[in-house]
């Protein structure tokens, strides 16, 4: 399809790429103004003849209100498995039969990770737990591995515990936890498709109360568990309305045993229009590729996504899957020529 | 999966925990780049693996640790 600034439908009754570019170059480009819902639409429906001017807009976005640092991530499973939820993408769930076992790691061994991810140049730790919420026992080895780590290592370290009391909350932002991740994880139209054990308003509250408390806000989700395009521009416009800190971008990675275990994969081109959308919903934030990215786009992924908005990565293995070499992601930015970036540039 | 024990006893599929000399593996084939080991090789159990930034361990109750 021609790129045309005059046309205003192709055949299907979708608004031309030309139009919608045309709007998000002046709007998100020159303004800083995220697109709204509808327009993130239209982006969403563009042809993949489309493809490419579309990256290279998100990729001025980017560069133009975040700049050309990109923020490196390591994150570790401090307690795997067991959980009482049923997110339906979740190998990690206790209801789903799936071939993750409970386990528990020590301090020792997290301090050892996060000194291994700072060598990588990565400013950002999170410790991750597969829970509905942190109990005594959690909150409590919370508290020694943060302490433990900030003895060790530069670096700042967020946390991802599951649904938190105003308490905990506070806990959490005195030990020195910089940023909470808790995904909304799809749209609230398409939550109860994905989870029943809790709401999408249960988790809304957590980043109210984290925001309050003044951490950071880290929140995303998974795109290709089988919502509509208006669904997914939904997610975006409401990720957009929660003004996060962080937004970390999954792609569906259908774990063995679980409900969405034999959902297929997104295709390369959807993954890539959907981080270009979510830059131009939100143009300051950093946007994080996460996890299903090796698998939802390759090796080439990596290099077109850094090229089309993204501007954080997580480097190394995930929760319960393997990554890219870390080096691989490392080297790449050195080829693109984005540095990486420094502690004291955080937010 | 994992190369097999020095005994050559790698019976059962590390990602699936069915018998490694059926036929059916070829998902298992694929997925093995990017997933730990979960199922013991020698006996199928289901392994406690921990998965960290650069690597795994997996130990199974009657085998022992293995690790990346």
């Amino acid at each position: 399809m021609s790129i045309s600034t005059t046309s205003t439908s192709d055949r299907a009754g979708n608004p031309a790429a030309g139009d919608i570019l045309a709007t998000a170059r002046g709007q998100v480009l020159e303004r800083g103004e995220g697109l709204t819902r509808e327009q993130v639409l239209q982006v969403l429906q563009l042809p993949d003849e489309s493809l490419d001017d579309l990256l290279a807009l998100a990729h001025d976005v980017r560069m133009r209100w975040c700049g050309p640092e990109v923020e490196v991530e390591g994150i570790i499973s401090l307690k795997t498995g067991g959980c009482p939820e049923d997110c339906h993408f979740c190998s990690q769930s206790g209801l789903f039969a799936s071939p993750v076992r409970a386990a528990w790691l020590d301090v020792p061994m997290l301090v050892e990770a996060a000194k291994q991810t700072a060598k990588t140049g990565a400013t950002e730790f999170c410790i991750v737990a597969a829970v509905r919420g942190p109990d005594e026992r959690l909150m409590n080895q919370v508290a020694a591995g943060v302490a433990a780590i900030k003895d060790a290592v530069d670096i700042n370290v967020a946390c991802s515990l599951g649904m938190l009391s105003e308490d905990q909350v506070t806990r959490l932002a005195e030990m020195g936890v910089h940023r909470y991740n808790h995904n909304l994880e799809t749209a609230r139209s398409y939550f109860t498709n994905v989870v029943t054990t809790h709401t999408w308003e249960e988790r809304w509250e957590t980043l109210r109360l984290v925001r309050e408390a003044g951490m950071e806000v880290c929140c995303g989700g998974i795109v290709g568990m089988g919502e509509s395009l208006e669904q997914r521009a939904e997610f975006a416009a409401q990720l957009a309305e929660l003004t996060p800190d962080e937004v970390p971008l999954n792609f569906l990675n259908p774990r063995p045993g679980t409900p969405f275990g034999d959902l297929e994969q997104m295709s390369g081109p959807d993954a890539l229009r959907t981080v270009a959308a979510f830059r131009l919903a939100m143009p300051r934030t950093v946007l994080r590729f996460a996890g299903g990215r090796e698998i939802t786009l390759g090796d080439l992924g990596a290099r077109q996504g850094l090229l089309g908005g993204i501007n954080a990565v997580i480097v190394g293995n995930y929760l319960t899957t393997l990554g890219r070499p870390a080096e691989s992601d490392i080297d790449l930015l050195g080829e693109l020529q984005m540095p990486i970036k420094a502690l004291n540039e955080t937010l | 999966m994992q190369e097999p024990a020095a005994d050559g006893a790698a019976q059962f599929c590390d990602q699936c925990g069915e018998p490694a000399a059926t036929a059916g593996h070829e998902r298992c084939a694929v997925r093995r780049s990017l997933e730990p080991p979960r199922f013991c090789p020698q006996c199928a159990r289901r392994m406690v693996v921990q998965v960290d930034p650069f690597g795994w361990q997996a130990r199974c109750s009657r085998h022992g640790e293995t690790h990346s």
